[in-house]
């Protein structure tokens, strides 16, 4: 973060409220979020206007909605204040039905500084602190001016970790970029994209041979479809950076909307692996993670740590993330014959294999998918035998994790030998969580939780 | 496995002690609740079949009756399948006939503990407790368990949490 102010003492912005310590956002929040309210209605007033409404009277309700709208934005403006302590952050909503908020910051599991397009053009970000267990973001700021949000993220990942709140940001070093020609290729190269080239290819041959243009509409759902979607994927992953600092992992990226994510030690609680069948040839692959905060709609755009790159690389970036942890040591044992029978397709892929730390499952004949736990992230072990299973002496283990795309799972286990395993994990997890690091990264490991003042 | 423990005959034996099995009294409940439901349908199902005809009615009577005792004593096996222990650092449970199915759940990994009894549940002094942790894939249920028993165990499992509790 170039423009973050080193050591800038936490000034209160401008509108702080009358109690103590309390802040405002930026007061051009109402704009920013009232237009796209007004973008809504006016569109489904429109459609609405294709019917039996006028243009008129559609013109005329907007019209009026306008002052009900500024006035509410404003009120709801006065009554949205936060405060950073010690120990949590406040967030006050609310105009009719007042809710107060306090998360605990030694729970923080991730901050977010995201910006819109239209945010970016006004010089603001949405700032948003993820905490396990919630449906969406708990605590998102929106707006802050740029430099409130970079002075937050830092005031509070710094408080998070057990540090005076004046502690400049930590300094960080790049692990890795994906430079845009990589980015496009890789998106490209995926089945759906070429499937939809060839039929494309198909259908406009056949137009043209047969002289039957009409065949020609099959281009449109190709367009609203395939396209979008490629071309959303390259936007939301343009100039994806990683890099390390104390404060955690920060990942970068987005090309009209930015996201910038900070991540805080031992908040990943599982990786995934993924080695799509068209990537193959160049040896890329993707990597997914589960961190407790990155829930519903936010998980498919937050949960990626690395959308493409070679094996190497992202085993570099993977050995940061999990210290210590060597995935490709780890000794993977496959599943017995019987398991064709179930899985005809991937049953040679199959295996599982644990170390000290982490717990590896394999999968996938097309599309390779390791999943690696780390075993005190385990909430619980399951054990599963369907009646097939039963039938040909099998058994599949189930590691469930916090919400996220990885689902560590050994299918068609020998079944004394999957009990086993059960036992073993569970005897593993129990040594590693009692090991864990705390919560507060920066405090000494098995020491009080009260904040200590130097880095 | 470096530190292999117990060897099992079986994968969904228990844990060295006996499962505890959850009360009779919800097969009766779940008995009674099929079996009205079920009748009811029967009676439906002949009486349509009767202006048909009367073979089918016939035919459809022995066939629901049949039917009818098949799920009276699958009722029975199911609930019998229940059971759980407490060990010093996580909870069992089983479950399951035609998937079969067993948690371990450790103790410091819950996040809050619910006891439940609808009011036929009361009626019959029944009560469910189900333990949650931050995955939604953790299924740990333990149904008919009677009030006092569902009671204690909710108090000793937040009691066991609090002890061993660690951040997610």
């Amino acid at each position: 973060m170039s423009e973050s102010p080193l050591a800038a003492p936490a000034a209160a912005p401008a509108g702080a409220g009358a109690e103590a310590g309390f802040r405002r956002l930026h007061p051009f929040t109402p704009v920013l979020r009232g237009w796209k309210i007004f973008a809504a209605a006016f569109a489904i007033g429109l459609q609405q206007a294709y019917g039996d409404i006028s243009f008129g009277w559609l013109l005329t309700a907007v019209a009026l909605s306008i002052p009900v709208g500024v006035v509410y934005g404003w009120a709801s403006w006065r009554a949205t204040k936060y405060r950073v302590g010690d120990e949590d952050l406040r967030l006050e909503t609310g105009v009719f039905r007042k809710r107060s908020r306090r998360v605990r910051l030694d729970r923080l599991q991730a901050v977010d500084v995201v910006r819109p397009f239209i945010a970016r053009v006004l010089g603001l970000a949405e700032l948003r602190l993820e905490v396990a267990g919630g449906s969406s973001a708990e605590a998102p700021l929106a707006y802050l001016s740029e430099q409130d949000a970079l002075r937050l993220r830092a005031e509070l990942l710094a408080r998070a970790a057990g540090l005076h709140h004046e502690t400049p940001e930590a300094p960080e070093v790049v692990l890795l970029q994906v430079p845009l020609a990589r980015l496009v290729e890789a998106t490209v190269r995926s089945v759906a994209v070429i499937g939809s080239v060839i039929s494309l290819v198909v259908v406009v041959v056949v137009a043209i041979v047969v002289g039957e243009w009409s065949v020609l509409t099959f281009v449109v759902p190709f367009g609203l479809t395939v396209v979008p979607v490629t071309v959303r994927q390259i936007l939301a992953h343009f100039g994806f950076t990683v890099a390390e600092s104390p404060d955690g992992l920060r990942l970068r990226h987005g090309l009209i909307e930015t996201r910038s994510q900070t991540v805080p030690p031992g908040r990943v609680q599982a990786v995934r692996i993924v080695e799509p069948w068209l990537w193959r040839s160049q040896d890329w692959v993707r990597i997914d993670v589960d961190v407790a905060g990155y829930v519903g709609e936010n998980q498919n755009r937050a949960a990626t740590l690395c959308p493409v790159a070679p094996r190497a690389e992202a085993l570099q970036v993977l050995a940061r993330v999990l210290p210590g942890v060597d995935i490709a040591a780890v000794p993977l044992t496959g599943v017995p014959e019987q398991a064709r029978w179930l899985d005809p397709v991937a049953w040679r892929q199959l295996g599982v294999g644990a170390d000290e730390r982490v717990l590896v499952t394999r999968t996938g004949r097309f599309t390779r998918v390791t999943d690696v736990v780390l075993h005190e992230k385990v909430q619980s072990v399951r054990l599963t035998q369907g009646p097939v299973q039963r039938r040909l002496g099998l058994a599949s283990v189930h590691l469930d994790t916090t919400p996220g795309p990885v689902n560590a799972t050994a299918e068609h286990r020998p079944a004394g030998e999957a009990r086993a395993l059960v036992d073993a994990e569970v005897a593993r997890a129990r040594v590693a969580r009692a090991a864990a690091r705390p919560d507060r990264w920066m405090s000494p490991p098995g020491g009080s939780a009260t904040p200590t003042v130097t880095r | 496995m470096s530190d292999a423990p117990l060897r099992h005959a079986e994968p969904f034996d228990p844990p060295g002690e006996p499962w505890v099995r959850v009360s009779p009294r919800l097969a009766t409940l779940r008995r009674l609740l099929t079996v009205v439901g079920g009748l009811l349908g029967v009676a439906v199902l002949t009486a349509v079949a009767w202006l048909i005809a009367t073979w089918l009615a016939v035919v459809v009577a022995i066939a629901g009756l049949a039917l009818l005792v098949w799920v009276w004593v699958a009722v029975g096996r199911r609930v019998r399948s229940w059971g759980y222990a407490e060990r010093a650092e996580d909870l069992l449970v089983t479950q399951g006939i035609l998937v079969r199915r067993l948690v371990v759940v450790p103790y410091g990994r819950m996040q809050f503990v619910d006891v439940t009894a609808g009011p036929l549940d009361r009626r019959f002094g029944l009560a469910t407790v189900q333990l949650h942790t931050a995955a939604a894939a953790t299924d740990a249920q333990i149904p008919g368990l009677v009030p006092e028993e569902a009671a204690r165990l909710r108090d000793r499992l937040a009691a066991r949490g609090e002890a061993g509790a660690a951040g997610v």
